[in-house]
């Protein structure tokens, strides 16, 4: 498809979405009627500038279902991740918005490299996350024989893998490590294994990471991208070639801005990401800020495909982690702390990488208010705060407890995080 | 209340990382004020450790250690002087169980002609009783220091 053919495209659809959103959700209406802009304003793809954000903490103060654009009768599915409060940031999906999801997602896994007889195996998380159900519908449309393993219990995976010959394996690539090594600890051989190509996702990772999954697997290794808000997995994903990854922008329009100054910037120049999701019928968001670094690149690309790419993501411009394919903000670890009556918010969280799985550390200063000459009560509270994390943010998080004071105070911005991993 | 005050000890408990050099500097600080420790013990966990101390002027010691910036807890403790011989410190356990008064943590010392326990029962005001009764010989701080 040529890019006026797609813009023609894009065009039509977002005249289409402004339309809808303009008349089924209030928030966009009173933003639009904010700035003066009608639907009619709206006439083609160039127009998309004039149109307001939308951000993470709009889909906070619209909890659960506020930014929905269609009754709820209407509404078949329901994903949520976590936010940044405690408040998990939730999507709904129409059937017809399933339908595309499994499209995107199928188209994913033909330009990595999937056909009808893989055998593929997906051991994300089933549930409210998006990895495991998106993987699944899409897999399931290109007619391959799909295994739902979900996450966790990594002997079994393996077992799996090797008796039922899965060809294909989707994960986070940080977990991919996490069994080639299981699987060399336990004796098992790569020969038994019949894998091929992998699909990650989830959690950034670099060419290093690329390099040391495709040795020990020896497979194609190949990312995939996509966040719940948009629609989840499949919102871009690389080709063989592996040359960054082709965005379905006939569904999800991306652009690159500033991200102080919100200006869009020219081709090629690294910015904050922001998609309009112009067919969605159940969350349709208007220039949803994802918050990470990357650029676009809109020359066709050797495997044939004119969609744009988009390089692998270079960061974030705000201070979440993604931790075991889990997002987690600093700020949610606050207000648990806060939340307790025997603890300050004065932390320090030290994330790492060992034997390729993410670890969390949290040092929780010990207040002289709240200490206690018996050493149960001390083990008590830091029990306490672990369980509170992990029910707050589905993490589990070791906490050690440190002298007051050990952590340094700063003016301003507090240093909150050390990150040790190397990707 | 007046006689409990006497014949209880007060115990400073100061919270510490498991650093090196954490200790050294709480006992740097303790000797600059010219602060005498009666009795020392340590109760570590992998991670922390709580050091107990029993010392000459423990008001002085206490704010002299949180000028320093230590989190430090006063603990009332009791200090049983017992004979120097074999089954003294059984006899003051047995003695405490048979009332169902359970030890959170003790440690002991020998002086020059007694062995000195110092207890955290769970109960102090139950256990000072039956320590009593039994006429078990009770320290106070003062007693402590004169050794």
């Amino acid at each position: 498809m040529s890019r006026d053919e797609m813009r023609a495209c894009q065009s039509r659809r977002l005249v289409d979405m402004v339309e809808r959103i303009y008349h089924n959700v209030p928030f966009y209406r009173n933003k639009m009627q904010e700035i003066g802009l009608h639907p009619e304003d709206i006439k083609d793809i160039n127009d998309l500038k004039r149109l307001p954000f939308t951000t993470k903490q709009d889909l906070r103060d619209n909890y659960p279902f506020g930014l929905f654009a269609v009754p709820q009768s209407e509404i078949v599915r329901v994903h949520a991740s976590s936010g940044t409060t405690g408040k998990p940031t939730v999507v709904g999906y129409s059937r017809k918005d399933l339908g595309t999801w499994s499209e995107v997602v199928a188209r994913c896994m033909v330009s990595a490299g999937a056909h009808k007889h893989d055998v593929i195996h997906i051991a994300y998380g089933y549930g409210l996350f998006t990895g495991g159900l998106g993987l699944h519908y899409g897999s399931e449309k290109i007619g391959a024989t799909v295994i739902p393993v979900s996450g966790g219990n990594t002997k079994r995976q393996l077992q799996i893998m090797r008796d039922f010959g899965s060809t294909v394996l989707a994960c986070t690539p940080s977990y991919s490590l996490f069994l080639a090594e299981a699987m060399e600890d336990d004796g098992f051989v790569r020969d038994n294994y019949k894998l091929r190509v992998g699909i990650f996702g989830a959690e950034p990772w670099t060419e290093n990471m690329r390099r040391e999954i495709e040795e020990r697997w020896k497979i194609k290794a190949i990312d995939i991208f996509g966040l719940s808000e948009v629609i989840g997995p499949g919102v871009s994903c690389e080709c063989e070639y592996q040359d960054g990854l082709h965005v379905e922008e006939d569904h999800f329009v991306p652009e690159i801005i500033d991200p102080v100054t919100l200006e869009i910037l020219p081709e090629g120049a690294k910015g904050e990401l922001v998609f309009t999701t112009i067919t969605k019928e159940g969350l349709p968001l208007l220039r949803y800020r994802t918050r990470d670094l990357t650029t676009l690149n809109y020359a066709p690309c050797k495997c044939g495909r004119t969609l744009v790419r988009m390089s692998k993501c270079a960061g974030r411009s705000d201070d979440m982690l993604i931790i075991r394919g889990v997002n987690l903000f600093p700020s949610q670890i606050e207000s648990v702390l806060l939340d307790m009556s025997e603890t300050h918010p004065h932390y320090l969280l030290i994330v790492d990488r060992v034997n390729n799985l993410d670890t969390l550390e949290l040092q929780v200063e010990v207040d002289q208010l709240f200490f206690q000459d018996r050493i149960s009560e001390l083990q008590r509270l830091s029990k306490k705060i672990q369980h509170n994390l992990e029910s707050t943010l589905g993490l589990a998080i070791n906490v050690k407890l440190v002298e007051p004071k050990t952590i340094e105070r700063s003016e301003g911005k507090a240093k909150r995080v050390i990150d040790k991993r190397k990707y | 209340m007046k006689w409990r005050i006497s014949m209880t000890i007060k115990q400073i408990s100061v919270f510490l990382e498991n650093k090196s050099g954490r200790l050294a500097e709480v006992l740097d600080t303790l000797g600059g004020e010219n602060i005498k420790i009666n009795a020392l013990t340590i109760a570590d966990t992998s991670d922390f450790g709580i050091l107990r101390l029993i010392v000459n002027n423990f008001q002085k010691a206490v704010d002299a250690l949180k000028v320093k910036g230590f989190t430090v807890n006063i603990t009332e403790v009791i200090a049983v002087s017992t004979p120097n011989q074999a089954g003294s410190f059984a006899k003051v356990l047995r003695t405490l169980s048979n009332e169902t008064i359970s030890i959170e943590y003790m440690y002991a010392f020998k002086a020059e002609n007694s062995a000195i326990i110092i207890l955290r029962p769970d109960s102090i005001d139950l256990a000072l009783n039956v320590l009593k009764k039994h006429k078990f010989s009770l320290l106070s701080t003062d007693d402590l220091q004169n050794l």
